[in-house]
Order: C-alpha cells, then structure tokens, then sequence
C-alpha cells in the first residue's frame, strides 16, 4: 500500500500502517546488533559449553568425555587449575583494594579547589593509554634486577634491592605495584562522581561544626558508594582476565608464581590445542565472574547508598 | 574549602609528587631510547643521554619492518573504528528512537554480554574463523565490528540518543522523511559527540589490541605494531637501548591521538562512569 493510500484511508488503519513500518525499520536497524549477539557471543557460548564436555583437540575426531574435564580440573589431576586460581585471586585481593583506596584518594586531592586540575588530571590518566604491550616492555626494563630503575634508586637510597618479577614471592606484588601506574582511569570516574555531590550537604556539615575529617566520613564516602561498587566490580572483572603482563613479562613464572587464569586459558587452548578442556576452563571462569558480581551485588544494599531511600526518609 | 596557605601547598606538593610517579616511566623510556648500551649500563645511572643517539630509532627500524607494521595496525584499527562508529550509531537509533514488539527485551538480552568474560567464546570463535580459513587474515580483527561494535557502544549512545526531543523525528515525519533520512540526516549529525568517544575508545582498543592479533596472525608480514614489539623483545632480549627506542614507536601513536582527542576522552569516561 502506498503512502498515499494509506494516507487517504481512515486514520486508524494509516497509523496501524505507520506502527507497522516503524517496527519493520526498527528490526532491520537494529539487526546487526542481534545478529553479532548471536554469532559472536550466544552461538560460541552454546559451542563452548558443549565443547567442556568433549575432548577436542583439532587434530583428532572429537568425542564426548562427559563430566571428565570439569572433573580434571576440580580433582587436581590438572596441577594447574588450583594454583592459577590462586593466583589469580592473590592478585585481585591485593590490587583492587589498593588500586580503588590509591585512585580514590588521588581523584579527593584533584577535587580540591585547585588550579591545573585538567592538567594533573590528563597527567594521571596518561598512562592508561599505553598498550599493554609496550607498558609490559618498559615496566621489564624498569624493574630490572641488576640495572633497572627501581632497583637503582632503592640502593641509592640505601635500601634493600628486590629481584621482582623474578622471584616468586615478588612477582605477584610487582604487578600489582605495575597496575597502579594505570589507574587513572578509576580515578577520573571517582573524580566525576566527587563533583556530583551536592554542595548544601557540605555547608550541613559546616554549619554543625564539622572538620573536614567528618565531611569525608559522613557525606563524601556515604554518597561514593555506587562509584566504589562499580569500580570495584569493574576491577574484580579485569583482574580475572589479566593476560598480557603474564604472557610478556613472565610467562607465569617464576615457578608459575604468576599463571593468572587467562593466561593458563590461553596455554591449554593455544600451546597444547586442548580445546575441550580449555573450553571447561573458560566456563568456570564464566561462572566465578557471575558470582562475584552477583555476590557485590547482592551485598551493595548492605553498604551502597541509595538515593531513593534517602528521599523515602 | 581550604583555608590555610600550608595545606594548599601541601596539596600541590602531593599532586606534583603523583605527576611525577605518572611521568617518570615516559621519561626513563625516552631518556634509555636515547642512550648509547654502554651508557646505559652505567651505575650510578646517567640521567641525560650524552650523546643523543637518534640512530638508536633508525636501527630499530632495520632490524624489524615497523613502518609495515604500523600500516598493517592502522589497516586493521581504521577497518574497525569504522564499523563500529556506524553499525553501533544506527543500532542505537534502533534502540532509542524507533518502537517495535520486544525492544526493551532485547536490548537488556545483549546488554549482559557486557558483563561477559571474553574469554569463555575465545575457542569457538577462534575455532568458527578457522574453519572458514580465516585465520591469519585481518578478517576476524575487523569483521566483528560491523556487527554493532559491541553492547557497551550501543549503550552509550542510545544513551545520548534518548535525551534528543522525540518532536524532532514527528517532525520529519510529518514533512514526509523515511527512518533512514531521519537517521542520517538527523540524529547521526547530533550524536557526534557520542561518536567521537566511541571512535576514540575504539581507536584506542584496536591499537592496544594484543590477544586478539597473537591469535589470528602468525605471519610475520601482517603483524601488527604488538605483536612486532613482542617478536624484537624476543630478539634482541639485552639491547635495552633499541628495545625502548621501538616501545617509543608503538606508544607515541595512542600518545598522539590522546592528545587531540583530549576533552573526548575525559567525557567518555565519564559517562562511561555514570552508567554503574
């Protein structure tokens, strides 16, 4: 029906028509989106879940194992499975903490009433930047046991000299150390919520004689906890998928002290072609991330303040 | 909010005390690039590279073909911040402007892919592109991203897209413009601003890309500028001089772009931010 046609018949077939090309259009707009969501992500989880349960190896034919290498990895026939979530976990328990306490304060100092905030701010967020490639380089080169800066600066100082990422009681530590280099990104997003508290609360705090110990306590960080909650899972979720570091810098050594958990992913899919139990790998992966989240989540109304409630009040 | 003259010095003093913690790799990197080996071997450390060694970047260059490698990551990241700007611009318009039966419902479907570890469809995909003999070509870098570009973009600019006035689109409606029109005439030209952060974001992810080069590319010829660090650092493991004169090449790049891209970059995040 044309334009016209439908223009020239009554008004409620015209605009059931309009509906009708209006959600025609919409599906056809919207479909790259639906189709990507099908072909990279739903259909390859659906393959990968399947695949857990075969012992796929490229090379030969594929047959079903069951339960087998989930079994593998939960029963320490794979050494390897334990101690890269131990890693993994040793990493992420010590560096979220610290990299949300050190970019929280930094983004409290940018929101004084400073002058060259934007230039201290582009300055913090610059190192973010850098592919993690060539940071992995250059943090090799700066944390040199015998010629690297730190090194050097620590016995300028007098201080006792440590081997880094080449001792495996440092390693974890060093990279810990190396990731808040780049946390100018949490801090720009705590920056922006810093400046969206609303001025009066701290006049409150002002005029019932409040320091600014107490404005921090009482306004600051109550108002902060969605940014915190969302950094915070935003942090947990990258720090289980850290993988260039490991593959560059130390190739989960030494003595695995550094087999995060995408980076042992990777060598049972990609140097041993285990592809089946790669794929079980992967999922448990999937599912340690939706518990963690799910688990932050659940917690937040315990410590997240929300704004609705308060107007409830 | 202070009052004393001493905290505010204080303050400036922590804040340039951070900088430099910011800056001091960038420096150490440019300063051992220019160095003589010997030099840098040095104990106490020299400081200033005397003399300069400009040729440090001219012998990287011959030792590995950077400036080839630097074509091919540009290919690839141009090939992907195109798709991206455009599939996820009109997938948004979809999204934000355009009514149809189960929307909402689809849009919360793929936006918890956001919340999905890449790496439980690496091996499928990998395993799909390889068995129609895509790998070792640029076609699993780039193609995915003409398909909507990823949930996180669409978001953010359907996002943008909704505090656009609906009267706008009725409007052109009523003067006989299609959904297409509307889109391109209309709301592409105003969600620039989104745009540009989501081709920023995008520039930067392509570039800095390394899983996804080392899976697909084995052939020296159509590595990118990564993957090229990666097999000098396997190559010349003591030569620290050279080694940092090629790190510069692969920084300066994203060094630049953040610069021009600047004011985007920090409104990205932000909104990026705001979402949680």
């Amino acid at each position: 029906m044309t334009e016209a046609a439908a223009r020239a018949g009554n008004p409620a077939s015209s605009f059931k028509n309009r509906r009708k090309k209006e959600a025609l259009y919409g599906y056809l707009l919207a479909s790259p989106v639906i189709l990507g969501f099908l072909i990279f992500v739903l259909g390859p989880m659906i393959a990968s879940f399947i695949f857990s349960f075969t012992d796929y190896n490229v090379i030969s034919r594929m047959n079903f194992v069951g339960l087998a290498n989930y079994r593998n990895l939960f029963d320490g026939t794979d050494p390897f499975f334990y101690k890269s979530l131990g890693v993994t976990a040793y990493y992420v328990l010590l560096g979220v903490p610290l990299q949300i306490v050190c970019s929280f304060l930094m983004a409290l100092l940018l929101n004084q009433n400073i002058q060259g905030r934007s230039i201290f701010r582009t300055i913090f967020y610059l190192p973010t930047i850098v592919p993690v490639v060539a940071s992995s380089v250059l943090f090799l080169w700066l944390l040199n046991p015998d010629i690297g800066l730190f090194n050097q600066i620590l016995e300028m100082l007098g201080l006792p000299t440590s081997q880094w990422i080449y001792s495996e009681r440092m390693a974890v530590p060093s990279l810990v150390l190396m990731s808040l280099w780049t946390i100018g990104g949490t801090t720009v997003i705590f920056l922006a919520g810093l400046q969206g508290v609303p001025r009066h609360l701290y006049e409150a705090v002002e005029v019932d004689g409040g320091k600014a110990r107490h404005r921090l306590l009482y306004v600051t960080i109550p108002l902060m906890t969605p940014t915190i909650f969302f950094n915070t899972v935003m942090g947990l979720i990258g720090g289980f998928q850290i993988f260039g570091q490991a593959y560059i810098m130390t190739q989960g050594g030494p003595n695995n002290a550094t087999l995060f958990y995408s980076y042992y992913l990777y060598r049972e899919a990609f140097d041993n072609f285990r592809m089946g139990s790669a794929s079980a790998i992967a999922w448990v992966l999937f599912v340690i991330i939706l518990a963690m989240t799910l688990l932050v989540f659940k917690s937040s109304n315990l410590w997240v303040f929300n704004e609705n409630e308060e107007g409830k009040r | 909010m202070i009052r004393s003259k001493k905290t505010k010095l204080a303050l400036y003093a922590l804040l340039i005390v951070l900088s430099c913690f910011c800056l001091f790799p960038f420096l150490w990197l440019i300063r051992s690039s220019l160095m003589q080996m010997s030099q840098i071997y040095e104990t106490p450390p020299v400081w200033i590279p005397s003399p300069f060694q400009f040729g440090n970047y001219s012998e990287a260059l011959t030792v590995l073909p950077f400036g080839r490698y630097f074509l091919n990551t540009s290919l690839i990241v141009v090939l992907e911040v195109t798709g991206v700007v455009l599939t996820s611009a009109v997938c948004a318009y979809a999204f934000a402007r355009l009514r149809w039966p189960g929307r909402n419902v689809v849009f919360m479907i793929i936006l918890t892919s956001m919340m999905l570890p890449g790496a439980v469809t690496l091996i499928p995909v990998f395993l799909g592109w390889s068995s129609l003999g895509a790998v070792n070509t640029i076609v699993p870098l780039t193609v995915p991203a003409w398909f909507g570009g990823g949930a996180f973009n669409v978001f953010l600019i359907r996002q943008f897209l909704l505090t656009i006035p609906k009267d706008l689109d009725e409007a052109a409606l009523v003067d006989g413009a299609g959904y297409i029109r509307i889109f391109t005439h209309i709301m592409f030209p105003l969600a620039k601003p989104a745009l540009i952060v989501v081709g920023l974001f995008s520039f930067l992810n392509g570039w800095n890309d390394f899983l996804g080069p080392l899976i697909y590319l084995n052939d020296e010829a159509k590595f990118t500028l990564a993957l090229g660090l990666q097999l000098f650092k396997g190559m010349y493991n003591a030569q620290w001089h050279l080694m940092m004169a090629a790190t510069t090449m692969v920084v300066l790049p994203a060094i630049v772009v953040f610069f021009l891209g600047q004011k985007y970059f920090v409104e990205g995040i932000v909104m990026s931010g705001v979402k949680g």
